[in-house]
């Protein structure tokens, strides 16, 4: 049994377990401290001290977030002595801080914003200290903006940057009053090891990290009379969007998503959906023929196991840290990218329409993406693949822009072609949906009968245990796969670059006989992603987590090959899975990077 | 200059190849030479598998752990109020002269860097220097020149 | 020297061998050492008096497959070097402070945390070193000592800080709770002591905790060293019994003239002339690592001030709020006072800044910036103004 600590907050009695922080037993009796360093994701750091609260009977305040709850303990976390504290506090942040809210992306959603207003700091007492420091604004990733002088060095993006995805492109460098959040050298973030994921800018309180946005590219092209936008919409979205939009998290807005684009004047409002079934189809395809000749043809260069690719934060990942694996990358293309490639073939010729009139406009949970759509080597179409990238908060943005009032919409439908889906392309947006959306389609076409899970749930490879492993026996193969009778299909699963590391560590060291493993660079997947609605916690990522499966439920099909337009498109326009076609617009290649 | 590849290889072996010894491995560096490098930093990334962004924000913590380009010879000179009292200024001036540098300079031959230092730990005869490791106390401008002039005869 | 001030020949005294010292007393029983070391009232000499003893039971009582030692030899605070004296006078009684302390809490691995200024003794010092491991083996000592030196970072004098630099990171100091007795180096069970601190362990083992007592006052037992400086006709490093006024203390060192004495340093309290005679130095007046830095009539405080300011602005870790930004605010406010961008009744606000600096820094460096601002602000307005 744990140990319970009894203590008073402001008098009031609170129990709670040993282990918990002041901050914990505060919020059990009912009493907000403010905080702004800690982050319910993110290891404790105890630096920016807005969460000091007194300790009767010590002489210095406490850090509540840092400091255990003990027996005894009479805590006051509003006393004269803390009030002082706390608001000269929030005031030396903003001398050191380039406090131009009206001009500042994170306006409005600010945490040091809403701290000074709480707390009335009106006139700044002290000093600015703004001009006697060189802050710089990075602009150079078309991902991340960035800017030093809205930083308040809590660190938060430091910690995720180096727990969570284990890259620690960005560092504390420094000390003394010329501390600050920098990468290796100062290199600008283009430069370095940055994978683009955008955890950083999910956790920053501030504007110092924030997505580069085309808000204003996207609307343009909008007004263009000679333009047709075509948008395209993430699984993660919909699950998410609408809490910017007045919604709780894990509410599902699939409906009011199309309604809004349609609203917003997208020509055409289609699914990236789409294109996640068809990933299913070439990497699959892409798996099985690979167990083929690793299995049948006794090749050795074959590279197994395989691992997912439709996540770009991931792939730059690899790319930096293990370029010998590289080969082990499915060649699909992201969901995205295919999405793109086709929007300005086979949707132009469908839809007849000139290729170089098309705008193509996509809506990720990603900020990643944005870097992605950018790759020189995204241009299979002959033109930029896809034009803009705009994060779910974009969208939140746009449509408020537009005075649209999201709570009221009405439900509608994708657009047709290129909008039809899947419930195991929608699941594409939670950790282990690839793999689950995979596993129903190869099982399919290999044994001609569905994977043995009640309702097709493969609950083993669900959940946000950091790296899962499962197994899937063959029986019962047709007669091409027959090689494959009783072989016992071993995948894993890892989201967040950490767990991707330590997976990616074993199969180096040839201590990992799997054959497929998924990938996805943000913890929980997709609808963890860099660019969802902020806050993100674990709580709010599982009522995500829980939102993808139903709207999955919901789906009419629930298997890839199932969806009449992916048959469509193989019969009209690709021929087959990793056909020449196929091979031209929807696979990939990728490159090998610097280590630092 | 020694190549990096080696010299890091070499100090890695001596100090060991995890996190602790990236202190001891990072000044290995700057007593061969005086500086460290983003070359250097990036090989003892790979080699103790620490990112290079935090290498360097290590790196840069610490006043030794220089990542700016050092003179063979680095001259600090204590800059605490006691070794301002006693006649500091001076002592900076008698080297600005004779090198003709300013503080936070390296001479163009890159035999010379002259710094300021926090107390370096001789407040009972300041005015004190410390030059590479080895350190100089109750200087006059005289003595100075001389010890200056020393490390110029090299 | 005075009738008022003690000198005291006890940590430089060569008349003992401290490997005999330490032989015999590795025989005696750890909890009962413990408790002589508790009752000789010894606190620690690195600045922030926790009692040694103390300190030794719970890092004994801490369970831990390892545990450390770790000898603070950092010693960055403006004025300070008699740690410097020390480790080159007499190192062997350091390292058997050392190794005393691993014998009591059960390491068996000790460190030097030399800071990268003395880089120079560094060679004399494993010399001391290798001799002392020698004496271990005929002992039957299981413990060894490394050095490891420091690279110009004040703050990683500060034992988390210092644990941190140890471990190959940034030397920021951490939360406490845990304090490094419970986890420390490597998450283990670690002692940190200031090199002084350990060689009064030994000294006590030596000549026992009565005697130890029989100097200094209730609140400050025994003797210290101090580390002299600036308007003194004979700076260095002198050992005196604790609890002197400081009165007798100018009498003795002073040059006739002096108007103020910095006590502890650049983070210690400025004492001015008129409380020479209410001052006593020790844990219950003003405490000190060792720092006595006098200043006669013709130094101009203000520059005495900025000259801390600057450094703490430069050496402040960065990592937390009220350090970080409070320390350039301290150091500009004065200058916008001096120059009158700023009118005199901003340094009630500066000092009510440092009040929360004192209250609400993460560790000791911030916390303890307020103690020379506020002292000096307040005993010397106007040379702050004018
Ligand atoms: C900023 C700062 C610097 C410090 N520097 C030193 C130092 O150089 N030497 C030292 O022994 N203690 C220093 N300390 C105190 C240590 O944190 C620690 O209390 C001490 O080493 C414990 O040893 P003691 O109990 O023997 O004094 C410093 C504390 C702070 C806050
Ligand atoms: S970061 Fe916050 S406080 Fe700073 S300018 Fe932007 S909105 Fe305002
Ligand atoms: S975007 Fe991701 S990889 Fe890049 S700095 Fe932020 S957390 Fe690190
Ligand atoms: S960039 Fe943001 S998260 Fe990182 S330290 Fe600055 S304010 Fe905190
Ligand atoms: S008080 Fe200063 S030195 Fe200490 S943790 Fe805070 S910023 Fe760092
Ligand atoms: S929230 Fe507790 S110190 Fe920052």
């Amino acid at each position: 049994m744990t140990k319970m600590i009894n203590l008073k907050i402001n008098d009031i009695p609170v129990t709670v377990e040993e282990g918990a922080t002041i901050l914990d037993a505060a919020k059990k009796a009912n009493f907000k401290v403010p905080t702004l360093c800690n982050h319910s994701d993110l290891c404790v750091a105890g630096n920016c001290r807005v969460c000091v609260v007194e300790q009767v009977g010590a002489r210095n305040l406490q850090a509540s977030c840092a400091v255990p709850a003990a027996e005894g303990m009479e805590i006051l976390t509003s006393s004269a002595k803390v009030r002082r504290a706390r608001k000269n506090i929030i005031e030396l942040l903003l001398s050191e801080h380039r406090t131009d809210c009206t001009k500042c992306y994170k306006n409005g959603k600010c945490e040091l914003q809403d701290l000074a207003t709480e707390y009335a700091v009106g006139d700044n007492i002290y000093i600015d200290l703004v001009p006697f420091n060189d802050y710089s604004v990075d602009l150079s990733s078309p991902s991340i903006m960035k800017d030093d002088s809205k930083c308040i060095r809590c660190q938060r993006c430091v910690r995720t940057c180096a727990e969570m995805q284990q890259v620690a492109a960005i560092a504390v460098a420094n000390k003394g009053s010329e501390q600050k959040i920098s990468t290796f050298f100062d290199k600008p973030m283009a430069n370095v090891v940055c994978t683009n994921c955008g955890q950083c800018i999910i956790r920053c309180p501030t504007g110092a990290l924030v997505e580069r946005n085309s808000i204003d590219e996207v609307f343009d092209a909008i007004y263009d009379p000679d333009k047709h936008v075509v948008v395209q919409t993430a699984p993660a979205v919909r699950i998410a969007l609408g809490e910017d939009l007045d919604f709780e998290p894990g509410e599902r807005v699939t409906g009011k998503l199309v309604t809004s684009l349609k609203l917003l004047g997208f020509d055409s409002v289609l699914d990236t959906d789409f294109t996640a079934d068809l990933t299913i189809m070439e990497e699959g395809t892409e798996l099985l023929t690979r167990l083929k000749k690793a299995l049948v043809d006794g090749d050795k260069d074959v590279a197994l196991p395989m691992t997912t690719s439709c996540s770009p934060g991931w792939i730059k990942f690899i790319e930096h840290k293990f370029p010998q694996l590289l080969s082990n990358v499915s060649t699909c293309k992201s969901p995205q990218q295919m999405f793109g490639a086709l929007a300005k073939t086979y949707y132009a010729q469908k839809r007849n329409i000139d290729p170089s009139k098309i705008v193509s406009v996509s809506i990720m949970p990603c900020t990643a993406k944005k870097y992605e759509a950018n790759r020189p080597e995204m241009r299979d179409s002959g033109y930029k693949d896809v034009d803009y990238v705009l994060t779910t908060r974009e969208l939140a943005r746009m449509i408020k822009q537009a005075g649209i009032d999201f709570k009221s919409l009405e439900d509608n439908n994708y657009d047709s072609i290129m909008g039809v889906s899947t419930g195991a392309a929608v699941i594409f947006g939670a950790t282990g949906g690839v793999m689950e959306a995979a596993i129903r389609t190869a099982y399919e076409i290999v044994t001609g009968k569905e994977v043995p899970f009640k309702n097709l749930n493969i609950t083993p490879v669900r959940g946000m245990e950091g790296v899962k492993e499962a197994s899937v026996k063959i029986e019962g193969c047709v007669e091409d796969w027959k090689f494959l009778e009783g072989v016992e299909l071993k995948v894993a699963i890892a989201h967040g670059l950490v767990n991707a590391n330590n997976v990616l560590q074993a199969v180096k060291n040839g201590k990992a006989d799997y054959h497929f493993i998924e990938i996805m660079a943000c913890p929980g997947g997709c609808l963890g992603g860099g660019g969802q609605p902020i806050p993100t916690s674990l709580e709010i990522r599982n009522k995500r987590t829980a939102a993808i499966y139903e709207e999955d439920m919901n789906m009419p099909f629930r298997k890839s090959h199932e969806n009449p337009e992916i048959k469509l498109i193989y019969e009209d326009f690709l021929g087959e899975p990793l056909g020449h076609k196929s091979h031209e617009l929807l696979h990939t290649h990728y490159t090998e990077r610097e280590a630092y | 200059m020694i190549q990096t590849k080696t010299i890091v290889q070499e100090l890695v072996k001596k100090h060991g190849n995890n996190r602790e010894s990236l202190i001891p491995v990072l000044q290995g560096i700057v007593e061969k030479n005086n500086y460290i490098t983003d070359e250097d930093i990036i090989e003892i990334a790979n080699t103790l598998d620490i990112s290079a962004g935090e290498i360097y924000g290590t790196t840069s913590f610490y006043t030794f752990l220089d990542t700016e380009k050092r003179g063979k010879y680095v001259i600090r000179v204590c800059k605490s109020i006691i070794a301002v009292m006693k006649g500091k200024a001076e002592i900076i001036k008698t080297i600005e002269n004779i090198l003709n540098i300013k503080v936070g300079e390296t001479t163009p031959d890159n035999k010379f860097s002259l710094l300021e230092a926090n107390d370096i730990g001789w407040s009972d005869k300041e005015p004190s220097m410390l030059i590479n490791e080895k350190v100089y106390t109750e200087l006059t401008p005289e003595k100075t020149t001389e010890i200056i002039e020393s490390y110029l005869r090299d | 020297m005075s009738e008022k001030i003690k000198k005291v020949d006890n940590i430089f005294s060569k008349d003992c061998n401290c490997k005999d010292i330490l032989a015999k007393t590795l025989k005696k029983d750890k909890d009962s050492f413990i408790q002589e070391l508790i009752d000789s009232g010894l606190k620690g000499r690195g600045g922030a008096g926790f009692p040694t003893g103390l300190k030794w039971k719970f890092a004994k009582m801490a369970e831990g497959d390892e545990k450390f030692v770790i000898c603070n030899a950092d010693e960055g605070e403006p004025g300070t070097f008699k740690d410097r004296v020390i480790l080159q006078e007499v190192p062997q009684k350091v390292l058997g402070g050392m190794a005393l302390c691993g014998h009591i809490i059960g390491a068996k691995k000790g460190f030097i945390y030399l800071r990268g200024e003395y880089a120079w003794m560094k060679q004399d010092l494993q010399k001391a070193i290798d001799e002392m491991h020698d004496a271990f083996k005929t002992m039957k000592l299981d413990f060894f000592i490394d050095i490891r030196m420091g690279s110009g970072a004040y703050v990683c004098g500060e034992e988390t800080a210092l644990i941190e630099s140890m471990e190959g990171k940034r030397g920021e100091p951490r939360n406490k709770p845990p304090f490094p007795a419970s986890i420390g180096f490597r998450g283990k069970p670690t002692v940190v002591n200031n090199v002084e601190t350990l060689v009064y362990t030994l000294m006590i083992a030596h000549i026992g905790a009565p005697e130890f007592k029989s100097l200094g006052t209730a609140d400050s037992a025994g003797s210290k060293v101090f580390s002299i400086s600036g308007d003194t006709p004979i700076p260095g490093v002198y050992e005196l019994e604790l609890g002197m006024k400081l009165s007798d203390f100018v009498e003795e060192f002073g040059d006739g003239d002096t108007k103020a004495v910095q006590v502890g340093g650049a983070s210690g309290f400025c004492v001015p002339r008129r409380k020479f005679n209410d001052t006593v130095i020790g844990f219950e007046g003003i405490p000190t690592g060792g720092s006595m830095m006098l200043f006669n009539s013709h130094r101009s405080m203000y520059n005495v001030l900025h000259n801390y300011l600057d450094f703490f602005v430069e050496e402040s870790c960065g990592q937390c709020t009220p350090c970080r930004v409070g320390c350039q605010q301290l150091l500009k406010g004065i200058e916008a006072v001096k120059s009158k961008e700023r009118d005199s009744s901003y340094l009630n606000e500066l000092i009510k800044l440092s009040e929360t600096m004192h209250t609400a820094s993460k560790c000791g460096l911030g916390q303890s910036v307020a103690n020379s601002f506020n002292s000096i602000v307040e005993e010397f307005t106007e040379e702050i103004m004018y």
